[in-house]
């Protein structure tokens, strides 16, 4: 298979995993961060937007 | 094969084929389009809604809905017993949701521009303005104040579109809109 | 611990697939299709109702069935599906055994539970407040509760879900990253528990009030956490049917993702940004300003549609890789025509991906644009898009997926494999054209969630014109085509595993789908074997065109309407 050449090729088996393959290897970085930007920017941007709604005069 | 892990030990480094960059490029430029077309329109374009909005007790918000009514009612819709009320173009309009119905009437002039108050008195309503398919979602404790300018003149109706109990298909009220 | 006795060899596939796994995928995608089937009939009462000429349920009736196909199936069937794909992701592609599978039991449970309280509720009469339960509107308590309970079991299934990662990896089951499917499992599961956990954020209260011990819940501040819940579970669906689609382009074609790392980035802006649209709930909402609703409809810059864009190319372009590696080289198209195109699984498929992105995609965004929902909020044009997203792109999805996968784990073949032929295009089509319809209708204004647009007990009522009537019939009649197509689909799974015939090892039968049982048929380009992708390139570029007219169309419709600011 062309890409197995190519890998052992390209990657010898020292080669370090790249910090960005390192990442979207990490099931609960991710689920840490797929949670942290939808409360943060949706969750808690919107509830304060509605928490400092002023009250009609 | 996808349903297998990828072949290659690091595949971070594997070469993306020509015609899939082009295609994310064209999808990037077109994400960015279509995000800058909302700030561009609040820009140039006349139909953005305002964030106006107030906490506001209901039966306040009912005070003064029924105060302009008293002051500005022209006639009344058929035998419905709902005011129509004609109030001073370029001022503060009220509208009123409530289980099941849209109060008052209003009776705009063409061109003009009015201050709409929305409120609820009960539960969410959706205010539907046909056949203009204008449509804002209404809270009770909260008014929502946009300045509106009919275009056309005629005959509107409100239509609630937000499921608010078993009279909700009942629930239609009426503006006017008239030459002056 | 677990030794190789809780294990099978799959004899189709050559996985090995850990006996507690199995079951628990079967019981799963069991549980899912029954309540299809339940939601179904609902949604059917739903459909002949608002076609004018036929009104079939009284208004009590409708709202009720309404509330309960709401609930059925956007949530019931999907998240029990989805139970199953987990498991299969996890510990059947890793080949690892499941962890804690009466963890798993005591979910499947909860969430059965759960759905049968708040089916009960529903149908008692006394909590039909429609699938969201905006407040100050109030059901019985058991409906939220319903809810609740299914949630947390849901819950569960996702921490299992996360522990088999961490045992498959502990014990080297596979090596180097998870699958490409997996990922994408990953990545709903992520959404879900974001889903679930702003579910019990706001239901709890919620139920509390119901039952009085809390006196009053904020109306808007209910929606923006309600659709946190709303929206993002839907997105848990749009994850999960990328990676079916994914799976299934692999078990039909050997295909390989033409890039692993374009096709996992693009998931990653998914687990980024795709939840924040919920915003798309709340643009015509009092007190929310224009840029937290620019910001979040727009999932940050459009960053999630962009990822929806790269696997609209991916998915079809690794299907026409492999096709050409296979010598299908003639023109843009040959790899197409000679798919085939009468195995459910793959018409199902191909269905599922084209109308995701015509019907529902494009619908999506221009619905979500912060000025342009002024034009569709809460009209018929809502569920029309929904049906393009939900019904012909995941619940088609899943179709697909379960024409494989239940001959495969119950080892029987189809019952009605001639009617299976047709499903995915009666169900497909109808379905396609009853989005269609609801949308058209939607632009006339026609209100969602209506019974009576006639107005006939209104005191002032509105005169639809002719045409909107017309769509809401056309609607009906789709719907009766798509619901054809569901119940044969229903017929077909129930049948193989209760009458079933057994697979008898010998027989090779030329119409199954290619089983991936060694990676060897096409699994190398990427690199210096990358293959170019004409064909799907062209339709790329066909469903550009597409968008960008649709989208500017209505830009041209809301200049139109009054002065609003």
């Amino acid at each position: 298979m062309s890409d197995e050449a190519q890998g052992d090729g390209a990657n010898p088996v020292d080669e370090p995993i790249p910090f960005m393959q390192q990442v979207l290897d990490n099931p609960f970085l991710l689920l840490f961060i797929g949670i942290t930007v939808p409360t943060v920017f949706y969750l808690i941007w919107g509830v304060m937007e509605i928490v400092s709604i002023p009250i009609a005069d | 094969m996808a349903i297998f892990p990828p072949a290659q030990r690091i595949w971070w480094k594997e070469p993306i084929e020509r015609s899939e960059i082009l295609w994310i490029t064209i999808a990037l430029v077109w994400s960015l389009i279509l995000f800058f077309m909302m700030p561009y329109w609040h820009l140039v374009g006349e139909q953005n809604l305002s964030n106006e909005a107030y906490r506001i007790k209901p039966d306040v918000f009912a005070e003064r809905t029924e105060a302009m009514a008293d002051k500005y009612t022209v006639r009344e819709e058929g035998d419905t017993g709902t005011p129509v009320v004609h109030p001073p173009a370029g001022g503060d309009i009220y509208m009123l949701a409530r289980l099941w119905e849209w109060w008052p009437v209003l009776e705009l002039e063409k061109d003009q521009t009015y201050r709409l108050h929305l409120s609820s008195v009960d539960w969410v309503h959706g205010f539907s303005l046909l056949p203009e398919n204008i449509n804002i979602q209404v809270h009770p404790e909260y008014e929502m104040v946009i300045t509106v300018t009919p275009n056309r003149a005629g005959e509107y109706s409100v239509v609630c579109n937000e499921f608010c109990g078993i009279g909700h298909h009942t629930m239609v009220g009426k503006i006017y809109v008239v030459d002056k | 611990m677990s030794n190789n006795a809780d294990f099978r060899i799959c004899p189709d596939t050559g996985f090995k697939i850990h006996l507690p796994a199995d079951k628990l995928i079967k019981w799963n995608a069991v549980t899912a299709v029954v309540f299809l089937l339940v939601g179904g009939i609902f949604g059917l009462g739903v459909a002949l109702t608002r076609w004018p000429a036929v009104h079939l349920l009284p208004a009590d009736w409708f709202y009720l069935a309404l509330t309960a196909h709401g609930f059925d199936v956007l949530l019931v069937w999907m998240i029990f599906f989805e139970m199953a794909i987990l498991y299969f992701a996890g510990a059947v592609l890793l080949g690892s055994r499941l962890a804690a599978p009466k963890v798993a039991w005591v979910g499947y449970w909860m969430m059965l539970g759960g759905a049968l309280i708040t089916n009960i509720a529903v149908l008692r009469g006394d909590s039909s407040v429609m699938f969201t339960s905006y407040v100050p509107m109030q059901a019985a308590p058991d409906f939220y509760l319903g809810i609740i309970i299914f949630a947390v079991g849901a819950l569960l299934g996702c921490f299992v879900f996360f522990g088999t990662l961490v045992i498959a990896k502990q014990e080297k089951t596979y090596e180097g990253s998870v699958p490409l499917v997996t990922f994408g499992a990953i990545t709903a599961a992520i959404i879900a528990v974001f889903t679930i956990a702003t579910g019990a954020i706001i239901l709890i209260p919620t139920l509390l009030w119901s039952v009085g011990y809390v006196g009053h819940i904020d109306s808007v501040m209910y929606k923006v956490v309600w659709w946190a819940m709303g929206h993002s579970s839907q997105q848990i669906n749009v994850a999960a049917h990328i990676a079916v689609w994914y799976a299934l382009a692999a078990i039909l074609f050997g295909a390989k993702p033409l890039s692993e790392k374009v096709s996992r980035m693009a998931f990653l802006l998914y687990i980024l940004f795709l939840q924040l649209a919920s915003a798309h709930h709340l643009l015509v909402e009092p007190g929310l300003s224009s840029e937290f609703k620019i910001f979040n409809t727009s999932y940050a810059i459009y960053l999630a549609v962009l990822a929806s864009m790269i696997h609209g190319l991916t998915v079809p372009g690794s299907v026409e890789a492999a096709q050409r590696k296979k010598g299908f080289t003639n023109g843009l198209f040959e790899w197409l025509r000679k798919a085939p195109w009468g195995n459910p699984s793959f018409s199902g498929f191909a269905l599922s991906l084209v109308m995701f992105g015509f019907l529902g995609g494009i619908s999506g965004v221009m619905m979500g644009t912060e000025q342009l929902n002024i034009i569709t909020h809460n009209t018929m044009y809502v569920p029309g898009h929904f049906h393009g997203t939900v019904v012909v792109g995941s619940t088609l999805a899943f179709m697909a997926l379960a024409y494989w996968l239940v001959p495969v784990l119950w080892q029987r073949e189809l019952v009605f494999p001639g009617l299976a032929k047709w499903q995915p295009y009666l169900f497909g089509i109808g379905m396609g054209l009853a989005s269609v319809f609801m949308m058209g209708a939607g632009t006339l204004g026609v209100p969602r969630r209506h019974w009576d647009m006639s107005f006939a007990d209104a005191t002032m009522p509105y005169d639809f014109p002719g045409a909107a009537h017309l769509m809401m019939g056309l609607n009906g009649i789709a719907a009766l085509i798509g619901g054809i197509g569901g119940t044969i689909f229903i017929l077909n799974m129930v049948g193989t595993i209760l009458w079933g015939k057994p697979k008898s090892k010998a027989a090779a039968e030329p119409e199954k789908p290619a089983a991936p049982a060694q990676p060897t048929v096409v699994s190398g380009y990427g690199s210096a074997g990358t293959m170019a992708v004409p064909g799907t390139f062209t339709l790329a570029m066909v469903f550009l065109v597409a968008f960008v007219l649709y989208y500017f169309v209505n830009w041209k419709y809301l200049a139109g309407v009054w002065g609003l600011s």
